[in-house]
Parts: C-alpha cells; structure tokens; sequence
C-alpha cells in the first residue's frame, strides 16, 4: 500500500463526494435550477433548525442500522444486499412485540421490542447465509430474492391476519404504553426548547450499536476472525477459523441490525405495522457502508450526512421544482463514485503520492 | 373448469408479460456468460421505457422513441463497463447505483420535460407499437381450436414480441455456435486463456455489455409502448430481477430462459387476472404467486433441484498484469 492511511480514509472518500456533488450540481443546472440555491436550501432544510435537525438525525438512524449491517458483512467479504426485506421482517418482529401485549411502559416495551425486531430481521437472513454457507448459493442474489419475498409477506400478512379494521392495509396502532421519548419530550426535562420531528431515543441505540461493533470488530476474538475470513479466506481456514460459523454468525448480526431499524422507524414513528416500513433504507445502508469505509465511525458520519440528504432533499422539493427523486440521485451517483468508481480516482491520487514521495527532500513512505 | 377461450387470454397474457423479461434475461445471459454480473438489468429496462416513450410521445414515433430507449440502455451499459470493466470496480455495487440512478433519473427528467407529476403523456397511435395480423388470422380463426390458438394467441402481438422470441434461437446461435460467441464463453470462464490467445478480454467484455443495452433497451421501449401506453414511474417494478432470477432458473442457457420466463410470465398472468387461487383445496393468495418466481429460483441456487452454477470467471475484474 503506497498511499497514506489519512488519504485513504479522508481525502478519497471526499474527493469521491466531491465528484458526487459536482455531478449532482450538474443534473440539478440542467433541470433549470441553481445548484448553489439548491445545495444551500438543503443544508439550510437539514440542520438550519432543530426541526430540520429532529429529521436528519431520525432519518440518521435508520440509516446507521441498516449502514452497519452492509458495514459488518463486508468485513467478511459478504455483500448483503438483503438489509430492506431484513428490516422489513425486523419491522414484523417489532410490532408483533407492541401488539402482544398492554404493555404498562415504554422502557419495558422497548428491550423486548429490540430482541422482536432482531430475531426476525436474522432470521430472515439466517436462510441466505445458511445457503452461501452450506451451498454455495450467491449471497447476492438468494438476498435479493429474499427483499422480494419479504415485501410479499408483508403485504400478505396486513391484508389477512394483521390487518386492523378500516380500508388500509396496516396493523392495529400499538399501545400508547410502548411510545418511546421523542427528542421533544428528552430536550423539555432540561428546558431546551425543541421542535416536534419523529427523533427518539432509539437515536442513542444507534451511536450504542456503532460502539459495540466497534468493540466486536477490533476488540475481540470474533471480530478478528470476521475479519481475517474477509481478507483471506485460504489463510482463515489454515488459521482454524470456520468459514461456516463466520459466514452465519456475520449475517445473523447484519440481518438483526438492520432489523433493528424498524425500533426507531417503527415503534418510534409509524406506531403501527405497515406494508412498506423500510422506504429503501436498506439499500442506503450501502451507500452509508460504501462511504464509511466500513467502519462505525465512519458508517456514524456518513449516516448523519445522508440523513441530512433526505431532509434537505424534502425541503428542496418544498421550495423549488427539484423533485424528492434528486436525492435518490445524489445517493446513486455517491454509490457509483465511492463503490464503482473508486479506482478511478485511486490510480491518479496513488500516482501523485508516489511522485511526492520520490521528490527529493521529502521523505520517502515506509 | 376453464374453458379454451379463458386458458388461450392467459396464455396470451403470459406471452405478453413474457416479452420483457425474456429480452432482459437474454441481455443479462450475454453480460454473465462474458463474466459481467449485471444487477442493473432493471435500470437499463428503465431508462430504455422512459426514453423510448417520452421520445414517442415528442415525435410521435415509436420506432425514434426504440431508438432513443436503445440509445439510453446502451448509455446506462457503458457505464456499468466503464465502472466494472476498464476501473475494474465492484461489478454488484455499479448495479446497485444504476438502479438507484434509473429509479431518480427518470421521474427527474420526466417531471421537467413534461410535467405530469413523473409520467410521460399517454400515447397515442403512432407513438405505440401495433399488433401485427399473422397471415390468414382471421380466416383461420373459426377453425376449431387450433384456430383461435393461432388468431388469438400467437397473431396480434407487437412486432418486438415476435423479435423477444427470434433472439432466443439467434442468441443461442451466437453463443454456441460462431467464433465470437466461443470466445464470450471463455472470457466468462477463464480470461487468462483467451489473453493468453492474443484475443482483447476488454473488447469482448464490452461487446457483451453494450449487447444487453440494446436487449434490455428492447425490454423497456416494449414494457413503455408495447406493453403500456408511457410511462410512469418505476414501471419496471422488479422485472428486472425477475429476468436475472430467470436467468439462474434457466443456469445460463438460451432456451432454457425462455421456458423460465414463459413460466414467470405465466405466474404474473395468473396473479393479475385472479385475486387467490384454489389449489388442492388450498386458497393460494395473489401475494404467493407474485413471489413465487423468487421462492423457486432461491430453491434452484440451493442446488436442492439441479445446480445452477454461475459462470467461474463472473463478478471479477480481469487484471492482465501481475
């Protein structure tokens, strides 16, 4: 490796951004707006307020479960691609545990409603990983079937068993009883004046879920061994380490993060079952994996930043012709940049540091 | 019981709903056998039904609207090249980019350009592809059986019906019987040996990506103005991976993709046209049967039922030099 870790981790991540944008800003000239009015109305929109803020860091949420479960799958060389239909089957498991019982209080709810939506969101992703384990089915693939599957179920399931009484297709409304706290609610016990938005404390579940897979990747035995098998797999199998057990402990924990999401979706905001809870953040999650390099910190930036993308890209549509779909661009131009296209700015950015390094005076990489 | 003329409207259905998914599956065949995995069948199917009918729907050509669908497939193709094959990037992650980037594009460009909230204007004569009358449909028509067979089920397509199903005996021609499709083979199988034989591992990959442009471009102009009257928003709606589940179903093979994307088409016609069906007694809900195709190609790949093994070289970059 010729090229610094700071060049690496910073500066190709944001050149890619960079092109991104400049991409984007193009798109958004050619529909006949200003790039700068809009990139401005958008970081305005996302953290202008602490109504654009309650959003971004909602929004944020998801996106860190759905951004670790791509994350810590990579690590093993496993590209889930499953984290919509997991968190759909989390979305399940959540409001079956809302609906089971009155429940008295949200602290109570809330732990039960953790083990609901992570069971199910793994489980759904323990048949994929049984198969690439056992079979040697593409993961890929047998986890896009599975989104596909799991949408069917779900929409099965809220017109026959779940459907509550009324026209649409959505489950009863949860007890009152499993409500968690909205940042509203948090910020008025110290005197912060806050506006209303869908942030709640499942927020800190995330920046909880960032640190311990933090801790399980670097500070413990399994997570060395994910990794090792992601670098190479002939050298973890001399080492002892079995591919089987990696392959399914690694998608058990990326199927139950992203079924996690559906805490903060889910019983944080709908306050009820419906036939699309994911709304595509499972495939964010591989734009927030792909610019995080993989690593919680930066899955946690990357999240905030397309949590900030959402919201700005809402209030964009609000002020000007620029419609909701710009954002799915930008997300698809930051996947092709930082994923696709990595190599692209890599080889040039790789070339200029060899050249620096070779100047005489300037000290040469070890 | 159902009688002749409801079983030949199915089957007629299935032939239409076929269509797409057969030139998409087709496309990805090329791609996957020269070792390019392509999730982004979907985006290509996209782009090529927005351009091909918004194109129509301004000159009220149908046949300038296929042309510009082609084109944008094709554009959509270069790039997945570009990205997989001369930057050497993650082949499943372009897909994945170029699905989001279809999906955003279109309504985008749609919104500005004609502002119906996404959708292109419907379209009228001109701008759709018209059945064609086999010769003597009508005459034949009063022929019992086989004459409604012929009349209602296989005359009164459009023409990119008939050239969906032409591809399949031309592709498996290509594929396995001329020099370039021996070598596109290779390239899937081991592009160090076709290197080594002085043949561009490059050229041929490319070749065989723009080649699913222009089929998956054939897939979106039909789904656009054959199929539908324009376009709305994300009207693709899965096709695209049902073709590359399709493709697993078939193990990569021409003919055998057409008997998988008859069958899927036949699921879909059956969905859309009852809401449950009875099966040994069983109610067997319209959400079954929409998820079906994908229940049965994850038992495929579970080699529980034969073994669909990809292409050894798909998904890898070629590196030449070490």
């Amino acid at each position: 490796m010729t090229l610094p870790r700071w060049a690496d981790v910073v500066l190709i991540p944001l050149i890619n951004l960079f092109l991104a944008l400049f991409v984007s800003g193009l798109v958004v000239l050619l529909i006949g707006e200003d790039p700068w009015n809009a990139m401005k109305i958008m970081v305005n929109g996302a953290v202008g307020s602490t109504y654009g803020w309650g959003y971004t860091l909602f929004y944020a949420t998801n996106f860190i479960f759905t951004g670790l479960a791509v994350a810590i799958a990579f690590h093993a060389r496993l590209f889930n691609i499953g984290g919509e239909g997991q968190a759909q089957l989390g979305a399940l498991g959540v409001a079956l545990v809302c609906l089971a019982l009155p429940w008295p209080h949200w602290s109570l709810a809330l732990p039960f409603a953790i083990i609901g939506g992570a069971v199910f969101g793994a489980g759904w992703a323990a048949i994929p990983a049984y198969l690439q384990a056992k079979r040697g089915s593409h993961i890929v693939i047998t986890t896009i079937m599975f989104n596909f599957i799991a949408s069917a179920l779900l929409v099965y399931l809220l017109v026959s068993i779940l459907k509550a009484p009324g026209m649409a297709p959505e489950s009863a409304r949860f007890p009152t009883g499993t409500f968690l706290p909205s940042a509203r609610e948090v910020f008025a016990m110290v005197g912060i004046p806050f506006a209303r938005s869908p942030l709640n404390v499942s927020f800190l579940l995330g920046l909880l879920a960032c640190f311990l897979i933090w801790v399980l990747l670097w500070r413990t035995r399994l997570g060395y061994e994910i990794r090792a098998y992601g670098h190479s797999e002939p050298a973890a199998i001399y080492a002892g380490i079995s591919p089987f057990r990696i392959t399914m402990i690694t998608m058990l924990i990326s199927g139950a993060l992203a079924g996690l999401m559906a805490v903060n979706a889910v019983q944080g905001e709908q306050q009820r079952l419906l036939q699309d809870n994911v709304l595509g953040a499972g495939f964010v999650g591989i734009a927030v994996a792909l610019m995080g390099r993989s690593h919680p910190v930066g899955v946690l930036i990357a999240a905030i930043l397309f949590g900030a993308l959402y919201q700005g890209g809402a209030e964009l549509e609000f002020e000007t012709s620029v419609p909701r779909e710009m954002v799915l661009v930008i997300q698809a131009l930051v996947i092709l940049f930082t994923g696709a296209l990595d190599n692209m700015v890599r080889g040039p950015v790789t070339g200029l540091f060899v050249r620096m390094g070779r100047r005489p005076g300037v000290k040469a990489a070890e | 019981m159902m009688d002749l003329n409801t079983i030949i409207q199915i089957l007629d259905s299935t032939i239409r709903l076929a269509t797409p998914l057969l030139l998409a599956c087709l496309a990805g065949l090329f791609s996957e056998r020269a070792g390019v995995f392509d999730i982004g069948l979907e985006a290509k199917m996209l782009v090529a039904a927005f351009f091909s009918a918004a194109v129509a729907a301004m000159t009220g050509s149908v046949w300038l609207g296929l042309c510009a669908g082609v084109a944008a497939s094709m554009t959509f193709a270069l790039i997945h090249g570009i990205a997989s094959i001369t930057f050497r990037g993650d082949q499943l992650i372009s897909g994945v980019a170029l699905n989001f980037l279809a999906s955003g594009m279109t309504v985008l460009i749609a919104r500005d350009w004609f502002n119906e909230g996404g959708r292109t204007p419907a379209l009228v004569d001109g701008g759709r592809f018209q059945p064609i009358e086999l010769p003597f449909a009508s005459a034949l028509a009063d022929v019992p059986v086989l004459g409604p067979v012929y009349s209602e089920l296989l005359s009164g397509h459009t023409i990119l019906v008939y050239v969906a199903f032409a591809m399949v005996p031309l592709s498996w021609y290509i594929l396995f019987r001329t020099r370039f499709g021996l070598r596109l083979r290779a390239v899937g199988e081991n592009p160090g040996a076709v290197d080594t034989a002085g043949i561009s591992v490059v050229k041929l990959r490319y070749s065989a990506v723009l080649i699913a442009g222009v089929l998956c471009g054939l897939a979106g102009a039909y789904l656009a103005t054959g199929l539908a009257a324009g376009f709305v928003k994300d009207m693709t709606a899965g096709r695209g991976f049902i073709a590359l589940a399709a493709l697993i179903f078939a193990k990569w093979r021409p003919w055998y993709a057409m008997g998988a994307c008859l069958l899927f088409g036949l699921l879909d016609a059956i969905g859309n046209r009852y809401q449950s069906i009875e099966l040994l007694g069983v109610a067997v809900p319209g959400q079954f049967m929409q998820a079906l195709p994908y229940i049965l190609t994850v038992v495929i790949l579970a080699g529980f039922v034969g073994k669909a093994i990809p292409p050894r070289a798909g998904g890898a970059a070629y590196v030449k030099e070490r």
